[in-house]
């Protein structure tokens, strides 16, 4: 076992980790716990682009955009920090491109624009050209350069470490961040990191899902690590659910594809979401368009033999358009489907895509313990957090904004934070918890293979908590996990070595998904209202008077042991704007 | 080995979209395993397993790695082409796992897999990629520029100057040309393409001021004059960037000092 110490500990390094680092490395002596390397992250599969009110192709401001994004959360977003996200918006994309980011230009030179869904001029009147973009290669563009400037910043990075627990020291009755303990995949060697400052950048959790746009790897290490220390998770039960994945794979296919005019059409070739959103259309919120999807096939107007998906029509647009603004998009399509998206139309469905809850923190980044006490030493940004900036619902390109405005906050208040503490005592035997866990799964006799449990959990998370959800749908799901959680207490693993076990990480992170997965049902259950991702068919209205309200789930262990999340709640800040009927 | 079925309406000439009602067939992996805390010998394993052609070679890994043997090790993350994770030796080939289709291999023959070469395997297919990246972060690979005042608002930059550059932002460091490349085999100390690639990156972008460092840099012995233009690095690039392209750019401007 090793010892570290650093001022500034961040963990992960997607967009959000790095532009925390780029500001605290100068602050502070930082390291970068990842635990894949930082070009790897899953920031590099965002596409379309980064929200700002730069105004460059037509009248835009910031109050606009803070509108539509507390509006696209359906009202659960806290304004204050919505109004911040807009407002620090401009500033982030400048720096950037300061920083080198290749964004497209228009002919004058400037960053080019392009709408996106949600995103409209003056309150909901029309679309509005506000996404920064680089071709359909924005997130990649934002992590290729952030990594340069981590380069050029000389960030110390520890690469293929894995981040397993939170250190928690009590100090005259608070409790305040040690440290934490990281796994090393080349030797597997454990690491203690003391810190005065750790930073979870670590991203979202959706691989619990069968169809995902998401990267293998994010499997909610950082959420769970936190939840297990007795902090609570925020909002946990609204997922973004994108409408146009890759049928049947999940793969991302840009909302920017609509933002360049691509529609939606179902087996009648009818553009159907004229019905649903008579203003914006294909470009209304995700939610909104991820359920016209499904009333569309559920209705019978699916494509296909199965009329299990939709169409995704780019046939009208000119090919050197799809080439100069969407050259990757249609290349997965060719490679994977062996579609020609210049004379076929792309079956697409939606896919789960982004965590709007998480670690709750304040606009500061400051990780909290309750509904307003901080935690001294702990910050989150990025998917991994819940600020709350999306609410119930994220608006496209609104998460590239929130990694680089958040990330850049965190990263700048935990580094002056460290400058002015002293390091706390780390607790007695910190190594304790991740060693007992390494070893219950290495000698293991049990008779349960992690990859059947997580195929289980994927598909009950499928087809009980997606889209659409009802009491008995959700109490399904809860049912489910309740029954993994406890076959997972038998979990066997093949390779019991130290070089490189992928198959005991693989195990560790079914653990983190298995214990988000029961956060997310039992949050989903209690809320008794339709709001945002998160949609009741049993009560399919917006609750304001019962429900207007942010969750917070705590793990409770009783005294025999057994494992129980708790509810709480938290009010939503609200400053300018008064919740009114959603209509696109 | 079962003789593989192809899907029909590939047989047909018509490629249906997703793998909905496709058969699967039995294909072979043969699979180079080397683990130093079992053998200080590597060796081939070969796996037979159940696969829909449409699937991704990396699917195969998979399930392999979740149903036969979960020793098998590699690096995968975002499972699409993005992330540069899983660059191997497909049947001799440089190529992204989760970019090859099984359909877009021969499934009648065993399908081989291997690290990529020229960097030393750590275990099965992981190899240790810190070579690589030195190599990379050796370029200045960021902008640089001179001025002391910082512009308020964007610097501008015309279409023509933003796209001079375009082929050489895609790249996502996953080293398929660079362990493509005969000359890095031969002699780890040679920069490799994927270095040379995010040098041009910035050499001509019209922002950036520190074009001359860097072609100083790559005037080296180790440098842009070792590329013996075997075009394996672009057959290689899962991106599609023209990397041989880049580096006579390269090369170019270090006779005539114009970018």
């Amino acid at each position: 076992m090793k010892i570290h110490k650093y001022d500034t500990v961040i963990v992960g390094a997607g967009g959000a980790g790095m532009r925390a680092a780029i500001e605290s490395t100068k602050r502070s002596r930082t390291a970068v716990l990842t635990k894949l390397y930082p070009t790897r992250s899953h920031t590099g599969a965002a596409q379309g682009g980064m929200a700002a009110a730069l105004a460059n192709v037509e009248e835009d401001n910031w109050e606009w955009h803070t509108f539509d994004t507390v509006k696209g959360g359906d009202y659960l977003v806290d304004q204050d920090a919505a109004e911040i996200l807009a407002k620090e918006a401009i500033d982030a994309v400048l720096d950037l491109e300061k920083m080198g980011l290749p964004f497209n230009r228009t002919p004058n030179g400037t960053i080019d624009q392009r709408r996106f869904g949600g995103h409209s001029r003056n309150h909901g009147e029309a679309p509005v050209r506000r996404a920064c973009y680089a071709a359909d290669r924005t997130g990649h563009m934002i992590l290729q350069t952030l990594y340069q400037n981590c380069v050029k910043e000389g960030v110390e990075f520890f690469n293929e470490f894995y981040v397993l627990d939170q250190l928690i020291t009590e100090v005259d009755g608070v409790k305040k961040s040690a440290g934490v303990v990281a796994y090393e995949l080349a030797t597997g060697e454990i690491h203690i990191f003391q810190a005065k400052a750790v930073i979870y950048a670590s991203g979202g959790c959706g691989k619990f899902f069968r169809v995902t746009s998401n990267a293998h790897t994010l499997t909610g290490d950082g959420q769970a690590a936190v939840y297990r220390r007795g902090l609570p998770l925020e909002d946990m039960e609204f997922f973004q659910f994108h409408p146009t994945g890759i049928w049947r794979m999940g793969i991302l296919l840009t909302e920017g594809a609509r933002g360049e005019g691509g529609i939606l059409r179902n087996k009648d070739g009818e553009r159907f979401m004229e019905k649903y959103a008579p203003v914006m259309k294909d470009l209304a919120s995700r939610d909104v368009v991820s359920r016209s999807i499904y009333t569309e096939i559920r209705e019978g107007r699916g494509c296909g033999p199965e009329g299990d998906h939709v169409y995704l029509d780019l046939t009208h647009l000119p090919p050197e358009q799809l080439d100069a603004k969407l050259p990757d998009i249609t290349e997965f399509a060719r490679t994977y489907l062996g579609i020609e998206p210049y004379t076929d139309p792309i079956p697409i469905q939606p896919t789960a895509h982004y965590a709007m809850g998480g670690i709750p923190t304040n606009v500061e980044g400051e990780v909290l313990a309750d509904n307003t006490t901080v935690v001294p030493g702990l910050y989150a940004a990025g998917e991994v957090a819940c600020v709350s900036v999306h609410g119930a619902n994220r608006l496209g390109t609104n998460s590239l904004l929130d990694i680089n405005v958040f990330g850049r906050r965190a990263g700048i208040a935990a580094a002056e934070y460290s400058a002015k503490t002293d390091f706390v005592e780390l607790p007695e035997n910190p190594e304790t918890l991740v060693v007992e866990q390494i070893e219950r799964l290495r000698n293991s006799t049990g008779n349960e293979r992690v990859a059947t449990l997580r195929r289980e959990l994927q598909e009950t998370m499928d087809a009980n908590v997606m889209v659409f959800r009802t009491e008995q749908t959700i109490k399904t799901a809860v049912e489910k996990i309740a029954e993994l959680r406890e076959r997972y207490k038998n979990v066997a693993i093949q390779d019991k070595g130290k070089r490189f076990n992928t198959d005991l990480l693989e195990a560790i992170e079914l653990g983190n998904l298995l214990d988000l997965a029961e956060v997310m049902a039992v949050s989903a259950l209690a809320r008794k209202e339709s709001r945002g991702g998160h949609y009741r068919e049993d009560y399919p209205n917006r609750d304001d008077v019962n429900f207007m309200r942010h969750t917070m789930a705590y793990r409770e262990v009783g005294a025999d042991g057994s494992e129980t999340v708790r509810l709480d709640y938290k009010p939503v800040v609200q400053t300018r704007y008064q919740p009114m009927e959603r209509k696109y | 080995m079962a003789t593989p079925v192809l899907d029909k309406a590939d047989a047909a000439g018509q490629p249906e979209p997703g793998f909905a009602d496709s058969p699967y067939i039995t294909v072979t992996f043969r699979v180079r395993r080397f683990n130093p805390e079992v053998s200080a010998e590597a060796t081939w394993e070969d796996f037979q397993l159940e696969i829909d052609p449409k699937e991704r070679v990396l699917d195969g890994l998979h399930k392999i790695k979740w149903d036969l043997d979960g020793t098998l090790t590699f690096r995968r993350s975002c499972a699409h082409g993005i992330c540069g994770s899983d660059a191997m030796r497909i049947n001799g080939r440089n190529r992204l796992a989760c970019k090859t289709l099984i359909k877009d291999i021969n499934p009648e023959k065993p399908i081989t897999v291997e690290p990529i070469k020229g960097l030393t395997v750590l275990k099965d297919l992981v190899v240790d990629m810190e070579p690589f990246f030195q190599a990379y972060r050796d370029v200045m690979p960021f902008l640089v520029t001179k001025e002391t005042n910082e512009p308020t608002r964007e610097r501008l930059q015309s279409v023509e100057d933003r796209a001079r550059f375009d082929d050489t932002t895609k790249c996502i460091l996953c080293a398929a040309c660079t362990s493509s490349c005969p000359v890095f085999w031969n002699d780890g100390q040679y920069f490799g393409p994927a270095a040379i690639v995010n040098a041009h990156r910035f050499i001509f972008d019209s922002r950036d001021e520190a074009g001359e460092q860097r072609l100083e840099i790559l005037n080296d012995r180790d440098g842009v004059w070792r590329c013996r233009t075997t075009f394996n690095c672009t057959d290689a690039c899962p991106r599609g960037i023209e990397v041989t392209k880049a580096i006579q750019e390269v090369k170019r401007a270090l006779i005539t000092r114009r970018y």
